[in-house]
């Protein structure tokens, strides 16, 4: 798991992008490089890869800020994702979400104060049969209950 | 005479034109024979059929996502985008029916379900295309009333109380609209309203396609999607953004607004007129409510602009209206008075007896004229004729002295004409663009413009400038080679590069034998090829790596179109004729002359420098470039105005100045320009002013000059006159007066008088007249009259019996002098040395928000980009030195010292420093030397050895001057 490291520097953050420079279409590879890399999307990046690919930063912030899962700080130890979607929602997908942001004491996106767990909306986890669902670190959860969202919480230790 | 005309079709036909084989279709039943590659949608505004659109627009490629354009087509299936589906033969178009309006009206109702339904009080009321096709498709109805939107009043939450839908008000405790972003309001000229926004992205699109600055984006997705500036953190101020306005100018809504148009509502008339700061000479639209201008908007039949526009032809007009204009005479006795204003006809009737008492007591020749390249072609053509035919001599000269005569001369010797050989749309077809001491993105941004479009569809760019200047790179461009050369050593490295096209083969030999002189060619390539002349020779002298120049040679030797743009780096030198005639030998080596995409371009650096030349502005040329010495040319004039001209060539600036200080020269009649900050070495300037007894001062401002002038005529804005200038392609654009002049006369009018007071007998009415006489005297401009320009537009001189239409494109055939003619470029080393004292070199340019002198910009709002210059100093330089970011330096040459901020940076080389000339508080021009060009005197700006140290303040000379000019500029009160 990322841990909460000082801001990286340009050069740490050069030798994570140089080796796909040579892509086509380098920059969204090079933006997962990042997250894999640090969890999250330095603010640092911007200028190096601007100069790098050549573009403004207009575009680098249109791009970063297009995909939601590009994160500007480090997530929690825990992702949770649950689902907002239409068929989840109308299998009480919108009050176990209650559920959870209650159990965890924190909005959308939010990061639960003892950094366990991070808690996000997701549109279809395509488990639309096993409504409502969620998914934990990339483990689907479907059927879920209050008692389960409940569960899945302490699991993650918040 | 048409004071003004509306013009014929300035519809928006949606998406770009296209220039296919011809493809006939039918729409709405009516047949249309477009080009190939045409999207419907154009195709139907061409056949007078107008198609609902929100996301198109005529200067961006189509991009499809407001789906209000749809049409059915017979054999396709579904509704597809007009903007987005070419036209194929036989195509059968149906643009309205019942499924089509229904579907439009219902995206329609989608976007006014987030948009603020306060049309009446909105800036863009009665301008504003979602308005415009609420009513084309027909909108009765909105069922979305209640959902999330991005409005607010106040951030409050609740529906602005002008709204249509306002009907209930904001249940107790409502937290806001978390969704509202407030109105960004940072850009001087213009706001950014999010709530407004439908997110069609034309400002996007416009940002890039058209500016290529890159400075928008659309951030997040879905209904989060807004416009940004720059990143998260930025405001339209703090990002990339140039504030060209070309967002401004494709926001449907009142989105993007000019802050000029919310103060003063909707434009109701226009005028089509020509930009009056840099050479490019954009086509403006003047739009005016009575004679209130509230916007410029370029406009899109301007054959220079396309279209596109700068910050300072779109915004930077505010100093026509400005408080520190002078509208009314003023005179003194001597300069140590202060200025009492005057009726038009005692200052004019004080004018003329003193020059005239100077004439007859210093002689003939101890008054001249300097003409203004920022004035008409007609008002330049009268100043010059009141010297050589009024005050009986040659005494005029013109700022091109100091900027493009190199120009003149280089390429009338090798070429015979002394101007650019091409327009400015035949970049788009350039191959290799090399770019020799300019910076077009600061000194001619829509040429800049239009050559980044090329640039990103793959042209490649060499630039040899000492800087590492924003032509350099930028996003989506980067030089293919940048040749950081020493300053002073243009002759070597273009020498050098010839040297590798000739000894690498790499010439054009075929063009060489036909359009040449084979023989002076063979003399030259002789010169050229010998060892000295190779880049791994002149490495150590010009800095520049031998391998990077011997690629860039063979780039431009082989890359195709070859074209080469350069500005006042190549001029202001004590060689710049010599590298003019260098670069000419380039062009000429390698066949790139006399087509699309190639040629040899000088960027001149004023609206009308290019026509003050052609006037006659020089004090050996009459009109037409022709020697005074010539008896049959001075036939020509002396029959016309029934005086005997003088075979004598006159005196140039730094001769007049010379002679003022020797005693000579005693008046001057200064027409809008300021000599004293825009003229080496100020202090010998200040004193030859000083030393002169009638200092006649033409202008809209007290300028500098005028703190050593004895009288001063208030001046006409480009607004407020009739004429033409001449662009840098030889474009002869008509200026059209869009207001009354506030001073109360055309500056030819005034001029006009001071010949009357003299004795002339002068009688023109208007500068139509003015035009017959040029074109009547002088063969390149004799097929030009305003009945003319009135049709066509512009045209590019030579225009005459030859060439009707006029000419595009120099040298086609063959060269105006016959052959093209090799001149051997041998580099001399400049006096002016780097030692011990001096160590630095200083080389100065320009910014893209300010204009040379700055007179008129310094009284915009320009001033919030760039309110002083400051001093680019090389990390390592600054740090030998102990000067920090920031820090007030003093930069001293062998001339005079100034003291101005410094800002550490690695554009510049180490033993190089940079500034800029806008601002009189600085005077660059006091560190200038005397030295010049060889050939034409040109200053040698780009070249003086200089120290920097810390500094606390301003140096004596800045406070003796600042007290001086203070003095000097004491308006009495009128008299009751």
């Amino acid at each position: 798991m990322p841990q909460l490291l000082a801001e990286p520097t340009e050069a740490q953050i050069r030798d994570v992008i140089a080796p796909l420079q040579g892509l086509e279409g380098p920059l969204l590879p090079m933006l997962h490089a990042l997250q894999e890399h640090w969890g999250y999307v330095p603010q640092a990046a911007a200028p190096v890869i601007c100069a790098a690919l050549n573009i403004s930063r207009a575009e680098f912030h249109g791009v970063v800020s297009f995909y939601h899962d590009f994160r500007e700080a480090p997530a929690g130890r825990h992702v949770l994702k649950i689902c907002r979607a239409e068929a989840c929602q109308a299998m009480g997908g919108t009050e176990l979400a209650g559920v959870a942001l209650d159990r965890l004491g924190v909005d959308w996106h939010g990061t639960t104060a003892n950094g366990a767990v991070t808690v996000e909306p997701v549109y279809c986890l395509g488990l639309c049969a096993c409504a409502p669902a969620a998914m934990i670190d990339g483990r689907v959860v479907g059927r879920l209950d209050a008692e389960g969202m409940t569960k899945l919480c302490a699991e993650a230790g918040a | 005479m048409k004071d003004f005309i509306i013009p014929t079709d300035d519809r928006d036909l949606g998406t770009p034109a296209r220039d296919g084989a011809p493809v006939t279709l039918s729409i709405d039943g009516v047949e249309v024979t477009v080009p190939g590659g045409t999207s419907v949608m154009r195709a139907a505004a061409l056949a007078g059929l107008t198609i609902p659109k929100l996301c198109a627009t005529d200067n961006v490629e189509a991009f499809g996502s407001c789906r209000l354009c749809v049409v059915e087509i017979e054999g396709r299936r579904g509704t597809p985008a007009s903007c987005t589906t070419p036209v194929a033969p036989g195509m059968v178009v149906q643009t309205q029916n019942d499924k089509l309006r229904k579907l439009r009206r219902g995206v329609m109702e989608l976007y006014i379900s987030d948009h603020p339904l306060d049309c009446l009080t909105c800036s863009a009321n009665g301008d504003c295309e979602l308005q415009d096709m609420a009513g084309a498709v027909g909108l009765r109805d909105v069922r979305y009333s209640t959902g999330a939107n991005h409005y607010s009043a106040a951030g409050n939450g609740m529906l602005t109380p002008r709204d249509a839908r306002a009907t209930r008000t904001a249940p107790a405790g409502d937290l806001g609209n978390p969704n509202y972003i407030p109105k960004d309001e940072s850009n001087p000229y213009f706001t950014y309203d999010p709530a407004k926004c439908i997110v069609c992205s034309r400002c996007v699109r416009a940002c890039e396609e058209v500016q290529g600055t890159f400075a928008l984006t659309i951030e997040g997705r879905g209904f989060d999607s807004r416009v940004s500036f720059g990143a998260k953190t930025d405001d339209a101020l703090a990002s990339d953004c140039v504030s060209c306005g070309a967002c401004v100018q494709a926001c449907p809504t009142a989105t993007l607004q000019e802050k000029s148009v919310v103060e003063l509502g909707t434009p109701t008339r226009s005028v089509i007129t020509t930009c009056a700061y840099c050479g490019v000479g954009c086509s403006f639209k003047a739009e005016l409510n009575g004679d209130q201008l509230v916007r410029m908007v370029p406009w899109k039949h301007g054959k220079a602009n396309r279209g596109h526009s700068c910050v300072k032809g779109r915004f930077a007009y505010g100093y026509a209206s400005h408080k520190d204009r002078i509208l009314n005479p003023m005179i003194r006795d001597s300069i140590d008075q202060p200025w009492r204003e005057v009726s038009w006809d005692e200052a004019l009737g004080f004018a003329a007896s003193r020059m005239r008492g100077l004439q007859e007591k210093y002689g003939r020749k101890s008054i001249g004229v300097i003409t203004s390249s920022r004035c008409t072609n007609e008002e330049t053509y009268l100043v010059q004729k009141l010297a050589r035919a009024v005050f009986g001599n040659n005494n005029t000269d013109t700022c091109a002295r100091v900027c493009h005569s190199p120009t003149g001369y280089g390429l009338g010797q090798t070429f015979g004409t002394s101007a650019g050989t091409q327009d400015f749309d035949s970049v788009e077809q350039s191959d290799v663009i090399m770019v020799i001491g300019a910076n077009p993105h600061a000194g001619h941004p829509v040429f800049a413009s239009r050559m980044k479009k090329r640039l990103r569809a793959g042209a490649k760019l060499i630039v040899i400038d000492p800087r590492r200047t924003e032509t350099v790179e930028g996003p989506h461009y980067r030089a293919a080679h940048h040749l950081p050369l020493r300053p002073g050593t243009n002759v070597a490295v273009v020498t050098a590069m010839a040297h590798v096209i000739v000894t690498e083969g790499l010439m054009n030999e075929s063009f060489i034998r036909e359009r040449c002189d084979w023989d002076e060619f063979q003399h030259y390539a002789e010169f050229v090829g010998q060892p000295k002349n190779s880049p791994e020779a002149t490495e150590m002298l010009t800095g520049v790596p031998a391998a990077d120049l011997r690629a860039a040679a063979r780039l431009y030797a082989t890359g195709g179109n070859g074209a080469i743009y350069y500005g006042l780096g190549v001029t202001e030198h004590s060689q710049g004729s010599t590298t003019v005639m260098g670069i000419a030998n380039l062009a000429m080596l390698t066949g790139n002359i006399g087509r699309q995409g190639v040629g040899v371009n000088p960027l001149r650096g004023q609206n009308n420098v290019q026509g003050a030349c052609d006037m006659g502005s020089f004090p050996h040329e009459l009109p037409g470039y022709r020697h005074v010495k010539g008896a049959e040319v001075r036939a020509v004039f002396e029959s016309l105005w029934g005086v005997e001209l003088d075979p004598e060539p006159g005196l140039r600036i730094p001769n007049m100045l010379d002679a003022a200080v020797s005693g000579n020269f005693k008046g001057l009649y200064c027409q809008g320009e300021d000599i004293l900050q825009s003229d080496p070495d100020t202090k010998h300037v200040a004193a030859g002013l000083a030393a002169m007894e009638c200092v006649i001062v033409h202008d809209l401002f007290l300028n500098e000059t005028a703190n050593y002038a004895h009288v001063f005529l208030p001046g006409s804005t480009f607004l407020e006159k009739d004429g033409t200038f001449t662009n840098a392609e030889r474009r002869i654009n008509r200026v059209r007066r869009v207001m009354a002049p506030r001073n109360g006369y055309e500056d030819w009018e005034i001029t006009q008088l001071l010949a009357r007071a003299m004795g002339a007998n002068w009688g023109y009415t208007h500068p139509a007249q003015i035009m017959d006489e040029i074109a009547a005297t002088t063969p390149s401009f004799a097929g030009v009259d305003y009945a003319m320009l009135e049709e066509k537009g512009s045209v590019q001189w030579p225009c005459n019996e030859k060439s009707p239409e006029g000419t595009p494109l120099m040298h086609v055939d063959g060269f105006v002098r016959g052959k093209g003619r090799f001149i051997v470029t041998e580099y001399v080393a400049t006096d002016e040395r780097s030692g011990p004292r001096y160590p630095l070199l200083l080389t100065t340019g320009r910014i893209l928000s300010q204009y040379n002198v700055g007179a008129q910009t310094r009284r915009t709002a320009n001033v919030v980009w760039h309110d002083q210059d400051v001093l680019e100093v090389h990390p390592h330089d600054a740090e030998q030195r102990g000067i920090n970011e920031g820090d007030w330096v003093k930069l001293a040459s062998r001339s005079g010292e100034t003291t101005l901020r410094a800002t550490i940076t690695d554009k510049v080389s180490p033993g190089v420093v940079y500034t800029t000339f806008h601002h009189p508080t600085t005077q660059a021009n006091v560190i200038t030397t005397d030295f010049s060009d060889w050939a034409t005197n040109c200053p040698e700006y780009k070249v003086t050895a200089v120290q920097v140290s810390p500094s606390n303040g301003p140096s004596e000379w800045q406070e003796d001057y600042a007290a001086q000019a203070a003095l000097a500029r004491r308006i009495l009160p009128a008299a009751e």
